[in-house]
């Protein structure tokens, strides 16, 4: 590991001008930073900064604090009770251990989990812009199907980010100078384009305070994770799905994808294909189809367009029977 | 810098790259927390950080100031061991002993997060708590891998001193 100067911030308003890489969980951070992916020259650690509530907004949503831990949340009850759909989606992710460690924000801001990215004497265009991607054409079998370019083909790999992208959940943030904004998470995150080494709308100093979740939704929450083991793996694709019938149709479909694209993964032509339906193989079909145009394999990671089509499926089935 | 490890106050001079589990190993004497593989994959670094296991191989030693730290030499010694090793020596819930350490000290940490009503993975309902089958106690240490495959004695192990500890509370 490189060295690095490490500072304390001890308020909010001031974490932004210390100018230096923040540090929450540090449980990706510093994985990253044992093999010199990142090699920041000052570590701002903000543990210390008052965001560990989880508070009611006066739209009766949820303001989450950037430093709730992953098991905090996933533990809460109005989280259980309002918001299945996250608590599952975070209990599906890494381990106990790192879930009391990693916290809300910075579980946004993970790194993907490219080979490539991780081996430093391999190219890499989001670790070393301009150097090449090693993944196309070589071991791809984790990697993107939608949303990606010919710079870069990584998925993000968190679970709880995509349970929020279907709860339409927004991102808080401070900037450096002080002033504040709310992000939507389709705004927050940024596709590989040809600058795959900028994965969000964050700029230098600007800190995540916390995530808005909008009032809760009702109907069926799903969280269905797809990956080599039955715990402790990353996702090879997970579905997040909240669905609402009204007698024997759908009457409100919200639906994200992980493992497949560089964020988690949102197409509202899906969920405005299942409205107004009857539940069918038929109609999941259609959406599977919708879902899946764009979807373009690598080769090793060619499997995952089958497996999203039947996880989709066996989630809208399963979202949808005895409502 | 100060840390408190297993009630003892320590004066530290280190370098601010020291992981938690370095300290403790390398400078403090404190080798029962093993290094398996300094990425936060495999739990035997496990320690409890004010009650929570945590890697300690994926966290700053100069982040732990104030903080109650606990580690496998904390939890009890040869002649006053701690039921949840007495349960692992018990069951032999081992072989080589390696991954033991963070076993226990997980599996410590992962009963009173059952106590405090944590839902896991496999809970069929996270609304309304669970009771702690295997199925929960294999989901809920996923994060402790065991080379040697003693995961059924460890779980076994896990259910009587889950038992015992109960008995007196
Ligand atoms: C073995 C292993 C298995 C895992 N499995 C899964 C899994 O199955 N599913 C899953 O979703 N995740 C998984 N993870 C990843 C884990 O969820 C992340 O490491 C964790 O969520 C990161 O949170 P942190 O607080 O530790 O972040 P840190 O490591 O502290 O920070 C990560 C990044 O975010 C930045 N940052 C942190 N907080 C803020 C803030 N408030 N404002 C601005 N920037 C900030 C940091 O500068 C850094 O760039 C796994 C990790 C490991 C090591
Ligand atoms: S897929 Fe992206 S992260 Fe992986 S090697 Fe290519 S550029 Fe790097
Ligand atoms: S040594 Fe810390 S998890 Fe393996
Ligand atoms: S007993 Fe050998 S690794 Fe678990």
């Amino acid at each position: 590991m490189r060295p690095f100067e490490y500072t304390r911030a001890s308020d909010v308003a001031e974490a932004g001008r210390l100018t230096g890489r923040f540090i929450a969980g540090g449980t990706n951070l510093l994985d990253l930073m044992k093999l010199e992916v990142e090699t920041p020259a000052k570590l701002v650690d903000i543990t210390r900064l008052p965001l560990r509530d989880i508070e009611a907004t006066d739209d009766g949503g949820l303001r989450i604090g950037a430093l709730v831990s992953n098991s905090d949340l996933a533990a809460d009850s109005r989280i259980r009770n309002d918001y299945e759909v996250l608590s599952r989606a975070v209990l599906a992710g890494a381990s106990g251990q790192l879930r009391n460690k990693a916290t809300t924000g910075g579980n946004l801001l993970q790194r993907t989990r490219c080979g490539y990215f991780y081996e430093t004497s391999q190219p890499c265009n989001k670790r070393d812009p301009g150097s090449g991607c090693g993944a196309i054409g070589g071991f791809n079998r984790i990697h993107a199907i939608l949303g990606v370019s010919e710079h870069c083909i990584a998925t993000h790999p968190s679970d709880m980010a995509v349970a929020m992208r279907a709860l339409d959940a927004k991102v808080e943030t401070q900037k450096a100078d002080g002033s504040t904004r709310i992000l939507a998470l389709d705004d927050f995150y940024r596709l590989p384009g040809d600058t795959p080494d900028v994965e969000n709308a964050l700029e230098a100093g600007e800190l995540i305070t916390g995530v808005r979740l909008p009032k809760p939704v009702s109907g069926s929450h799903r969280y269905r994770k797809v990956r080599d083991r039955a715990s402790y793996a990353f996702a090879l694709i997970s579905v997040a799905a909240v669905v609402r019938m009204d007698g024997g149709t759908i009457a409100d479909a919200r639906l994200a994808l992980g493992g497949m694209a560089p964020m988690p993964w949102r197409d509202t032509a899906v969920e405005k294909a299942l409205i107004g339906q009857e539940p069918s193989m038929a109609t999941f079909e259609k959406a599977a189809d919708i879902l899946l145009a764009d979807a373009k394999g690598q080769g090793e990671n060619d499997f995952k367009i089958p497996l999203a089509r039947r996880t989709l499926k066996a989630v809208l089935a399963d979202a949808t029977k005895g409502a | 810098m100060k840390l408190t490890i297993n009630e003892v106050e320590h004066d530290l001079d280190i370098d601010t790259r020291t992981s938690l589990l370095d300290v403790c190993r390398d400078h403090l004497g404190l080798t029962g927390s093993k290094k398996g593989c300094d990425h936060g994959q495999c739990g035997a670094c496990t320690m409890l950080v004010n009650g929570r296991r945590i890697n300690s191989c994926l966290t700053l030693a100069v982040m732990h100031e104030g903080d109650v730290i606990t580690t496998i030499e904390g939890l009890g010694n040869p002649d006053d061991l701690h039921p949840m090793q007495e349960a692992f020596l018990h069951h032999d819930g081992f072989q080589c002993g390696y991954c033991t350490p963070g076993q226990i000290v997980s599996a410590v940490g992962m009963l009173s997060e059952v106590a405090d009503g944590w839902p896991s993975h496999v809970s069929a309902d996270v609304k309304n708590g669970t009771s702690l089958s295997g199925d929960e106690i294999r989901e809920r240490m996923s994060g402790n891998i065991c080379r040697c495959s003693a995961y059924p004695n460890i779980v076994d192990a896990i259910e009587t001193a889950s038992a015992k500890m109960k008995e007196t509370a």
